[in-house]
């Protein structure tokens, strides 16, 4: 599992170009996956301290609802400060009642 | 201002049932470029609108100058990026700018536009609404909503460097648009967004400035379902495709 999450670390950090970002995003997950089941499924000898293995377990379903989380409050925090142009709307007005003036005296036929 | 050695500014305006607003943006475009000393033309190409858009078209032929606006018809409603193409192929300008005929675009932020390109020596400019003082005119909760997690999703799968991807008032190089238009496949939104991928793709600079955006069509037409759905699929075939 190790080895194959280094083959998936060196295509993730070679050139960027020649990966679309579907690749780039199956190459992350897959490092982040076989790192994760490395430490989840790590034999006896090998395994980390009880409290971290805890931990370790539902952390992929935390950091997809911490990333739900951030989603909403993003989109949230950018729809609320939205500017609306007001300013803009009543300066377009004046501009178009400026130009059908100018332009009807120009010999315009609207 | 003075006007830049040697720069001019060719403006395509795609037109399709733009009687109305056509003669009031050249009117703003003639004003602006005027103001701001910078040489232009104006590059109109109706797709054979019923309106009559084409007539008023040749009467502001005769009141500008036919050095100023030039008038490249095309017989059917063909798309916007095979108009792009057409209207370069008359461009004499080194640079253009694209922008929407219907007055949702103020070309007032042209100059801002020339003057960010100058600053940051940068191959694109794009106008953005969503960053400093950018933002819409018009739009109601839910179409704000849709337009910001449209672009959210967009910014996390594409991380394109840009905040705005669909927006579609922009200033190119001409040789970079030249070269976009002969990478870029999609349609509608997506078209535009691909613009942009392909652009850093191909290490071309971006630099942007806010615009505002006067929705003043968005009663009669609102955005559908059907546009949302094809703006999925095109989103996610430059995911996997760029």
């Amino acid at each position: 599992l190790v080895r194959v999450g280094l083959v998936f670390l060196l295509r993730l950090l070679s050139p960027q170009a020649a990966m679309t970002k579907l690749t780039q995003w199956l190459c992350g997950l897959a490092l982040l996956g076989s790192a994760w089941a490395a430490l989840t499924l790590a034999p006896p000898g090998l395994r980390l301290p009880a409290p971290f293995r805890q931990a370790l377990l539902p952390l992929p379903v935390y950091l997809l609802v911490a990333f739900g989380c951030y989603s909403l409050a993003t989109v949230g925090y950018r729809l609320a400060t939205f500017n609306d142009c007001e300013e803009a709307a009543a300066e377009l007005q004046e501009h178009i009642r400026a130009a059908r003036a100018d332009l009807s005296r120009r010999g315009l036929r609207f | 201002m003075a006007a830049a050695s040697g720069d001019k500014y060719s403006v395509l305006l795609p037109t399709y049932n733009e009687r109305e607003n056509l003669p009031l943006v050249v009117w703003l475009l003639a004003r602006t470029f005027r103001e701001s000393g910078y040489d232009f033309e104006i590059i109109i190409i109706d797709d054979g609108s019923p309106d009559g858009t084409q007539e008023i078209a040749e009467q502001l032929e005769k009141i500008y100058g036919s050095d100023k606006i030039l008038l490249r018809p095309r017989a059917r409603k063909l798309g916007l990026g095979t108009a792009y193409i057409h209207g370069m192929k008359h461009a004499s300008g080194n640079f253009i700018v694209i922008m929407d005929a219907d007055l949702s675009h103020h070309p007032k932020f042209i100059p801002e536009f020339i003057r960010k390109q100058k600053e940051g020596d940068f191959d694109i400019v794009s106008g953005t609404r969503y960053k400093g003082n950018g933002g819409v005119y018009g739009w109601d909760l839910k179409r704000k909503l849709i337009s910001r997690g449209a672009n959210f999703i967009t910014q996390v799968l594409l991380r394109p460097g840009a905040s705005d991807l669909t927006g579609s008032f922009r200033l190119y190089r001409k040789e970079v648009l030249q070269k976009l238009m002969e990478k870029c496949v999609s349609k509608g939104y997506v078209f535009q967004m691909e613009m942009i991928v392909r652009a850093r793709q191909l290490g071309y600079t971006i630099g942007e400035v806010p615009i505002s955006f006067v929705d003043r069509v968005y009663g009669e037409s609102k955005l559908g379902g059907n546009e949302i759905v094809s703006f999925l699929k095109g989103l996610l075939t430059l995911f996997a495709t760029t």
